[in-house]
C-alpha cells in the first residue's frame, strides 16, 4: 500500500458537552473515493471542518502529505491542495460564475493572473457543464447549477483531495447520474476524494471504501459490501430494511 | 473605465488652471474638492471593496494632522513631516487592523469609530505635547497666501492624483480581487484560499495611510488644529457618505460622489444660512435610499421602492 495522502489520527472535537467527534482515525490513499456516511449530527461536517481548518480540533492530529496541519487556517488548507465543498453552497453572491471559479484558480490554484484564472476558469466550468451559465451572477443559478458551481470552484483550486460535502443533496435522478460521472472523471484524474452523502446508491456506486460515523465515533470501515452489512451500521443508519434488499440483492 | 479615467483627468487638469483663472475662493474650494476625493478613494478600499464601514477616517486624519504638525514644528520642512506622519498613521493602522478587523458589520462600524474618540481624547488631555483644547499652530509658509493656496492645492490634488492610481492598481489586481470576495462571502473566501486576515489590514492601513497624509497637509494649510477639527466625528460620516454616493467598489464613484457632495454642501451652505444641515441631511438620505449603487450605478435605473419603505434590504442576501 502506497503512502497516504491524508491522515486522521485520533481527532476529537467537544462542542460544550457535546462530543462532535470523537477518537477518529483514518486514512485516505492517493487516488482513492471514499464515502463518509453516518445519520444527520454523527459529525460528519465538523469532521471536514476540523481537516480544513475551519474549527480547531481538541485533540488528535492530520497529516497531508505526512506533514503536521493540524493547526493551518483554511487558506492555507486550500493553498496546499485540500480543497472542500460546502453543503450549504457558499458563493460570491454578486460575481459572476466565471468569477466565482477563477477566485479558486487565482489563489489557490495555479493562474499566475487575472487572465489566467478566468481561462483556466473556462475549463472548469465546460468540465462540470456550466460554460453557458459563465457571465450570470451566482445568486442567479438555480440550486443544481450552484452545487456544480460549488464542485467548478473547488476543481479550479487544483487539489489534491477533495473533500465533498454532500454534493448531491437536493438534487433530481438525472442530476445525480451527471454527478456521478462527474465524480468519476474527476477520480480518474489522481485526486483524492473523501464523499459525504445520504443516498446509498451513489456511495457504493462510487467509494472503494466507506467510513461510518456515528454520535461522532468511527463504528465502522471497510470496504462497502462488508460495512452496510455490519450489524452496529445498519442498527444506526441504514435499518433493517434496507439490509435485507441488499442482502436479496447480492443473492440474486 | 476608459471613459473614467477621460473625465477624472479633464477635470484635474480644468482644476490645475484654476488658480490662474479664479480668485482665492475658488482655489480653495478646489483643494477641499481635492482633499475629500482623496479621502473618498481611500475609504473606498477598506469600505467600498472590503465592504468594513470603517468610520476611522477622522482617527486617521487627525492623527496625521498631529504627527504632521508637532514633527514640522521641530523645524522640519512640510513634505518631510507629511512623509513621517504618514509612516506614523500606517504603522498605527497596521497594528491596530489585525485587532479591530476581527470585528465584522455593526460591530466593526462602532470599534472603528471609536478609534477616532479615543484618539480625540489623548490630543485634548495630553496637553503637554498637544496643546490639549488650546490647540496647536503650525508654522505658516513663506510666501503670501496666493502662493500658499496654489501650493496647498497642488498638494492635495497630488494626493487624490495618487489615491485614484492606488485605487485603479488595486481594482485591476489580485487585492481587489481579494477584497471584493471578503466583501461577498468572508468564510467562502478564506476557503478559495485568501490569506483574509492579511488582505483586510492590508486594506485598512492603505486606507489610513492616505488619511494621515491628507491630514498632515491640511494641518500645514490651516496652520492651527486642535482635537475637535482634526478629529471630527463629521468627517468620518461625510467621506463614506461621497463614496457611498458615488459608488462605492468603483475607481470613479468616490471621486463623482466628492465632487457633488463638495458643491452641493456648499451651495445649501450659501442658500440656507438656518436650515443647511437639515437640507443637506435630507439630500443625503434620499440619494442613499434611491441610488444604492451609488450615481455611477444609474446606468440600470433602479429606483428600489421596497427599500425605500424598509419592506426589504437593498442587497438580496444570497446564503
Amino acid at each position: 500500500m502506497s503512502a497516504a495522502v491524508l491522515e486522521v489520527q485520533s481527532l476529537s472535537r467537544a462542542f460544550g458537552g457535546v462530543q462532535a467527534v470523537d477518537e477518529v482515525s483514518f486514512a485516505l490513499n492517493p487516488g482513492e473515493i471514499v464515502g463518509l456516511i453516518g445519520p444527520n449530527g454523527a459529525g460528519k461536517t465538523t469532521l471536514v471542518n476540523l481537516i480544513t481548518g475551519v474549527v480547531r480540533p481538541s485533540a488528535g492530529v492530520v497529516r497531508f502529505h505526512g506533514r503536521d496541519v493540524t493547526r493551518q487556517r483554511p487558506w492555507q488548507a486550500a493553498r496546499s491542495g485540500l480543497a472542500r465543498t460546502f453543503q450549504v453552497v457558499q458563493p460570491f453572491p454578486e460575481m459572476t460564475v466565471l468569477e466565482n471559479v477563477a477566485a479558486g484558480a487565482l489563489f489557490a490554484g495555479q493562474a499566475s493572473s487575472r487572465a489566467d484564472a478566468e481561462a483556466a476558469a473556462r475549463n472548469h466550468l465546460e468540465f462540470v457543464g456550466l460554460a453557458y451559465e459563465a457571465h450570470r451572477p451566482a445568486a442567479a443559478l438555480p440550486l443544481p447549477g450552484r452545487k456544480r458551481l460549488e464542485l467548478a470552484k473547488s476543481l479550479a483550486m487544483n487539489p489534491k483531495v477533495l473533500l465533498l460535502d454532500e454534493v448531491n443533496a437536493g438534487l433530481n435522478t438525472g442530476e445525480i447520474e451527471h454527478a456521478l460521472t462527474l465524480m468519476r472523471a474527476i477520480a480518474k484524474r489522481g485526486i483524492t476524494i473523501l464523499i459525504i452523502e445520504h443516498l446509498m446508491k451513489v456511495v457504493l456506486t462510487l467509494s472503494q471504501r466507506i467510513l461510518v460515523l456515528h454520535h461522532g465515533k468511527l463504528i465502522s470501515q471497510g470496504d462497502p459490501q462488508t460495512v452496510i452489512q455490519d450489524p452496529a451500521v445498519v442498527e444506526a443508519y441504514l435499518g433493517t430494511k434496507f439490509a435485507e434488499r441488499q442482502k436479496r440483492l447480492a443473492h440474486g | 473605465m476608459r471613459r473614467g479615467l477621460t473625465i477624472f483627468v479633464a477635470f484635474t487638469v480644468l482644476m490645475a488652471l484654476v488658480p490662474f483663472v479664479a480668485d482665492n475662493y475658488v482655489v480653495r474650494l478646489c483643494t477641499f474638492l481635492c482633499m475629500y476625493s482623496a479621502l473618498a478613494l481611500s475609504w473606498n478600499v477598506i469600505g467600498g471593496y472590503a465592504g468594513y464601514p470603517s468610520f476611522s477616517t477622522a482617527g486617521f486624519f487627525g492623527l496625521g494632522a498631529y504627527a504632521g504638525a508637532l514633527v514640522q514644528n521641530t523645524g522640519m520642512s512640510p513634505v518631510l513631516s507629511w512623509l513621517v506622519a504618514t509612516v506614523v498613521v500606517a504603522v498605527f493602522a497596521a497594528s491596530l487592523g489585525r485587532a479591530i478587523l476581527r470585528m465584522k458589520g455593526h460591530y466593526f462600524a462602532i470599534g472603528s469609530l471609536a478609534i477616532v474618540e479615543v484618539l480625540r481624547l489623548v490630543a485634548s488631555s495630553w496637553a503637554s505635547l498637544t496643546g490639549g483644547g488650546d490647540g496647536l499652530n503650525v508654522r505658516i509658509l513663506e510666501g503670501g497666501p496666493d502662493f500658499i493656496g496654489r501650493v496647498f492645492l497642488f498638494a492635495m490634488m497630488a494626493m487624490m492624483v495618487l489615491a485614484f492610481v492606488v485605487t485603479v492598481v488595486v481594482d485591476r489586481t489580485r487585492l481587489g480581487f481579494g477584497l471584493r470576495c471578503i466583501k461577498q462571502n468572508e468564510d467562502a473566501a478564506d476557503m478559495v484560499g485568501i490569506d483574509v486576515t492579511s488582505y483586510k489590514t492590508a486594506a485598512f492601513t492603505l486606507s489610513a495611510m492616505f488619511c494621515g497624509t491628507v491630514g498632515a497637509i491640511y494641518a500645514s494649510w490651516v496652520a492651527y488644529i486642535d482635537p475637535s477639527d482634526a478629529f471630527s466625528t463629521l468627517l468620518s460620516l461625510k467621506v463614506p457618505v461621497m463614496t457611498l454616493l458615488g459608488g462605492p467598489g468603483t475607481v470613479l464613484g468616490p471621486v463623482v460622489g466628492a465632487w457633488i457632495f463638495v458643491i452641493l454642501e456648499e451651495m445649501i451652505w450659501a442658500q440656507f444660512l438656518e436650515l443647511n444641515r437639515a437640507i443637506l441631511g435630507l439630500v443625503i438620505v434620499l440619494l442613499i435610499f434611491t441610488l444604492p449603487g451609488g450615481l455611477l450605478g444609474l446606468q440600470m435605473p433602479s429606483w428600489n421602492w421596497r427599500a425605500l419603505i424598509g419592506l426589504r434590504d437593498r442587497v438580496p442576501e444570497a446564503r
